[in-house]
């Protein structure tokens, strides 16, 4: 076999992706209003039609999370989404009469979007309609483990947008994705930003780029339980919030302070609520097993607690859903008090709150500083004094972290991209929404009050998209030019060859005629 | 300032110029010379190409398309490097790796019908290899071509073109190769009604004659007329073929399945020189019974097939498609807002794709506007066969920048240049 140095593969290809992409996104950003909700409708809807089974086909493809749980996710980053956004407005001109300022959006142009194995479907639907609602294109680059599931749920929406009326290519995605051909992505000076949801690699990575990014630091939620709590309530939500989707999310709880007084209480509400108490002796079996030689074993990335704790021939009733290990110190060199990405949760008692939010903040000085916490509590001094002294950009209070920070059982923007903020690394602090995609352009009059602001009001510098974008190219001097032919689609030959044909005949019945 | 190349050097421009004219060919160097474009390409990049003085020119010529993908287009390049580590021109008198590997892409993307291919080393011995592939599956001699064709100076094919080629070297075989005009189907049948012709040999649009457009149903009707009197129907691609026209084949926008096909320029990203001829079985009875039937050493040379499957892979992508949607759209729209406003001067825009033929009204016209072009950083070139008509090729994988720039040098240089006609007018009268 002759050894060639060939470039990597799919590379070349990945490039010819960026230089169709500013083609779509030249287009779109010339998209008014009625022309951009119509496209993002049909994604979204596209992808909501396929929740549950795209998150079945994510379980199955990267071997971990719940299915039901990716599902809602599904739905909530498409339909939900939309629905949230439903009277935000991030093409028209805005108009700020007092101010005498009038400010026009500007898309990105094209985004680099990276989405992690974790929440594949649902970061793949929320960034593309992102990139939608704010009129860019998008290349979505899904991780190696979620790859198909991924690709098949781009292709959904981007079939769905392209038949609404999108111009061509404005989705895009690498079917096959490699380090080479994502290094080869992020330091394309063509990508306008990169938006990276994933590991602190990848994270890191995006801002080395020399491109603008967008990435987030991981998570390593503390959530801090007090005596003024509800706390049948609060074990609850914990509960559910720790086992959804089995505890692979950035934001699942992972160490959770109960103050000492309603200490038992709680952990006898977690039990009823599903929760197993190890002993010292299993909690060390359990660390032992999931943290061998202080590292986690990615052989548990969202399994089942009680296919966990049977791995550690620990004996836990069938509706065990979360494992909880007590310990005293959060330290790096406890393993226990790290990211967890399985259904493992730690647990501290502390005296009193103020020791409680010592604790939180040592959780998060070994990982997760800007993402996210959780208090449950009904001391508005409390709750104040946590949210200003613990490092994150949100705290979700009395409600479960991981739909609350993203936005979803909270009044947050929904997001699967939690802004960690200058404390995580990142450029940005908040949840991840479509304001952070564009930028305006700002008509700023002259402050003088001799000099009038005119009215603007009802005029756009945007049009409705017609017919297909582009217009396939027709010879200039056939008159029959206003047969659209189909589509663009590597798959829609025949229909265009029988198109074809029928014009044939057509003009054969001319000219003889 | 000298200009020192490594394997050779020159003082100056003029040094070149003159040595060129001593050396090389005194004709074509002063035409240029003559024409206002002192042109001598040094560096080439992207649908770059930069004259010896430095100046930068965006080229809209791209040798017929053999420049589609830019001029040293960075995978071609690499693919001819890594091909180089491994093979050379092979022997021609073997079955071959490379040779095999191409063809097989070459039919699996070719109007349906096509089945083998044959090889040469550039246009004209391809055009030549497809009509001697006619006589031998015919039997038959005679050739009909369109009057004002072009299809290279080969010894058959000058034959099917304009005598200022055939003349120059008493090579005009007039009863062998009738001349019909283009778009007139009556014409066409008369030749063919007795059915002693050969083959039809079409360009899909003719590019040397100034792109003008087949009239709908033209070529459909030629093809019909090949089958009713037992002619080949041979598609000259050359210059239509490789996405320019939004589809990989041009000829396939008209439903057609040529029984031959001819591809060179392009084909190999201007880097290596090579050329293929596709043929279907009806055609292909050669290749079985004497396989030595035409011989080239250096055709199908296997560095060049790599180019080529390569090149071909870049043009028959689905994103490269979509750019020449996208590109031929702004170019099309840009080229009818300068059209409106001289619309006395710009009087016809001949397109399909990014295939552009420019009218002007002046039958020298499209000389003064390539003039302009140049001096203002575009190179486009005139149609030989009707220098009314200026060719206008944007590349397959131009930047929406660069086709913006484009059109803003074009109008400019448009404007100025129907002043100039103005003014020769006034000065002639
Ligand atoms: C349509 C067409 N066919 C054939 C040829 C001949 O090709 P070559 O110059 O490579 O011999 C040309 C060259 O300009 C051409 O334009």
């Amino acid at each position: 076999m002759p050894e060639l140095l060939v470039e990597s593969a799919g590379v070349p290809r990945a490039r010819a992706m960026v230089a169709r992409a500013e083609w779509a996104a030249r287009t779109f950003a010339t998209y008014d209003k009625p022309s951009v909700d119509r496209i993002v409708r049909a994604a979204a809807k596209a992808l909501a039609d396929h929740a549950a089974e795209f998150a079945k086909a994510a379980v199955a493809e990267t071997g971990f999370g719940v299915a039901d749980h990716k599902a809602l996710k599904n739905l909530a980053c498409s339909t939900g989404l939309v629905d949230h956004y439903r009277d935000h407005d991030y093409v028209t001109p805005r108009i700020d009469v007092d101010a005498k300022i009038v400010e026009v959006p500007r898309p990105a142009g094209v985004i680099f979007a990276l989405t992690p194995s974790t929440n594949p479907v649902a970061t793949t639907s929320f960034k593309i309609l992102l990139a939608l609602m704010t009129r860019s294109a998008v290349i979505v680059s899904p991780h190696p483990l979620a790859k198909d599931v991924c690709s098949a749920a781009a292709k959904v929406m981007a079939e769905a947008a392209l038949a609404a009326g999108a111009p061509d290519g404005v989705i895009q995605w690498v079917a096959e994705p490699s380090i080479p051909l994502i290094n080869a992505l992020m330091t394309d000076e063509r990508v306008d930003v990169i938006v990276a949801t994933g590991g602190s690699a990848v994270v890191r990575s995006a801002y080395r780029s020399g491109n603008p990014a967008i990435g987030v630091g991981p998570g390593n939620v503390p959530v801090l339980v007090d005596r003024t709590a509800d706390i049948p309530a609060a074990a609850a939500r914990i509960i559910e919030s720790k086992s959804f989707d089995n505890s692979i999310l950035c934001t699942n709880e992972s160490v959770v302070i109960v103050e000492s007084a309603v200490a038992d209480k709680f952990v006898s509400a977690m039990v009823h609520e599903g929760g197993f108490l190890l002993n010292p002796e299993d909690r060390d079996r359990i660390r032992e097993l999931v943290f061998p030689d202080g590292h986690f074993d990615i052989r548990f990335v969202g399994k089942d607690a009680t296919w966990i704790a049977a791995e550690a021939g620990i004996r836990v009733p069938a509706n065990t859903k979360v494992l909880i290990a007590p310990f005293d110190l959060a330290v790096p060199e406890e393993p226990l008090a790290h990211e967890k990405l399985c259904p493992v949760l730690g647990l501290i008692k502390v005296p009193t709150a103020a020791r409680g939010i010592e604790v939180a903040r040592a959780v998060l000085r070994i990982t997760g500083a800007g993402h996210s916490a959780a208090i449950h509590s009904r001391d508005a001094q409390t709750v104040l004094a946590f949210g200003a002294g613990v490092p994150v950009y949100r705290v979700s209070v009395n409600v479960g972290n991981s739909l609350g920070s993203s936005g979803i059982h909270t009044n947050l923007a929904p997001s699967m991209t939690i802004g960690t903020g200058y404390a995580g690394r990142s450029s940005v602090g908040e949840n991840l929404q479509p304001s952070h995609l564009i930028h305006w352009t700002r008509l700023a009059y002259n402050a003088d009050v001799r000099e009038v602001l005119p009215d603007f009001t009802g005029l756009s510098p945007w049009t409705a998209a017609t017919g297909s974008v582009p217009p396939y190219p027709q010879a200039s001097n056939l008159s029959t030019a206003n047969v659209a032919p189909p589509r663009a689609q590597d798959d829609a030959t025949e229909l265009r060859e029988e198109i074809r044909r029928l014009i044939v005949e057509e003009l054969h019945q001319i000219i003889k005629g | 300032m000298s200009h020192d190349y490594g394997f050779f050097s020159f003082e100056s421009k003029d040094e070149v110029l003159a040595k060129s004219k001593e050396f090389w060919n005194p004709g074509k160097t002063q035409f240029w010379i003559d024409e206002g474009v002192p042109l001598v390409i040094d560096r080439r990049e992207g649908y770059f190409i930069y004259d010896m003085s430095g100046k930068r020119l965006i080229d809209t010529h791209l040798n017929g398309g053999t420049y589609n993908l830019g001029h040293r287009n960075p995978e071609v390049v690499s693919a001819i490097e890594s091909a180089m580590t491994h093979f050379d021109i092979g022997n021609h008198h073997f079955p071959s790796l490379a040779r095999t590997a191409l063809a097989e892409a070459l039919i699996a993307g070719a109007p349906p019908g096509l089945t083998k291919v044959v090889y040469g080393s550039g246009g004209g011995e391809a055009i030549d290899i497809a009509l001697k592939t006619a006589r031998h599956a015919t039997q038959k001699r005679k050739i009909v071509s369109i009057v004002k064709a072009y299809h290279g100076h080969t010894g058959l094919a000058v034959a099917t073109g304009d005598d200022r080629f055939s003349k120059l070297f008493l090579s005009e075989q007039p009863d062998d190769f009738p001349h019909v005009p283009f778009n007139d189907l009556a014409a066409m049948e008369e030749a063919l009604v007795g059915r002693d012709v050969a083959a039809v040999i079409m360009e899909t649009i003719p590019a040397t004659y100034g792109f003008p457009l087949p009239n709908p149903g033209y070529l459909e009707a030629v093809k019909a007329m090949c089958e009713r009197y037992d002619a080949l129907y041979i598609a000259d691609e050359v210059q239509t073929g490789l996405m320019r026209t939004g589809e990989l084949w041009g000829i396939s926008k008209h439903g057609i399945s040529p029984d031959i096909m001819v591809t060179g320029k392009g084909i190999s990203g201007g880097m290596y020189p090579i050329s293929a001829v596709l043929v279907n079985e009806k055609a292909a009875g050669w290749l079985t019974e004497d396989g030595f039937g035409h011989i080239s050493t250096f055709g199908g040379a296997e560095v060049g097939c790599i180019a080529a499957l390569k090149s071909l892979e870049i043009c028959s992508r689905p994103e490269t498609r979509s750019m020449v949607h996208y590109i031929s759209d702004l170019i099309g729209r840009g080229m009818r807002s300068i059209q409106d406003l001289y619309p006395d001067w710009f009087v016809g825009i001949r397109q399909n794709g990014v295939i552009l033929g420019l009218e002007f009204a002046d039958p020298q016209g499209a000389k003064f506007v390539m003039r302009r072009l140049y001096e203002h950083g575009v190179w486009a070139i005139f149609s030989t066969l009707d220098p009314r008509v200026l060719q206008f090729k944007p590349g397959l994988l131009l930047t929406p920048e660069l086709c913006e720039e484009l059109l803003d040098r074009a109008q400019v240089a448009i404007g100025l240049a129907r002043d100039d006609v103005a003014r020769a007018g006034r000065k002639a009268s």
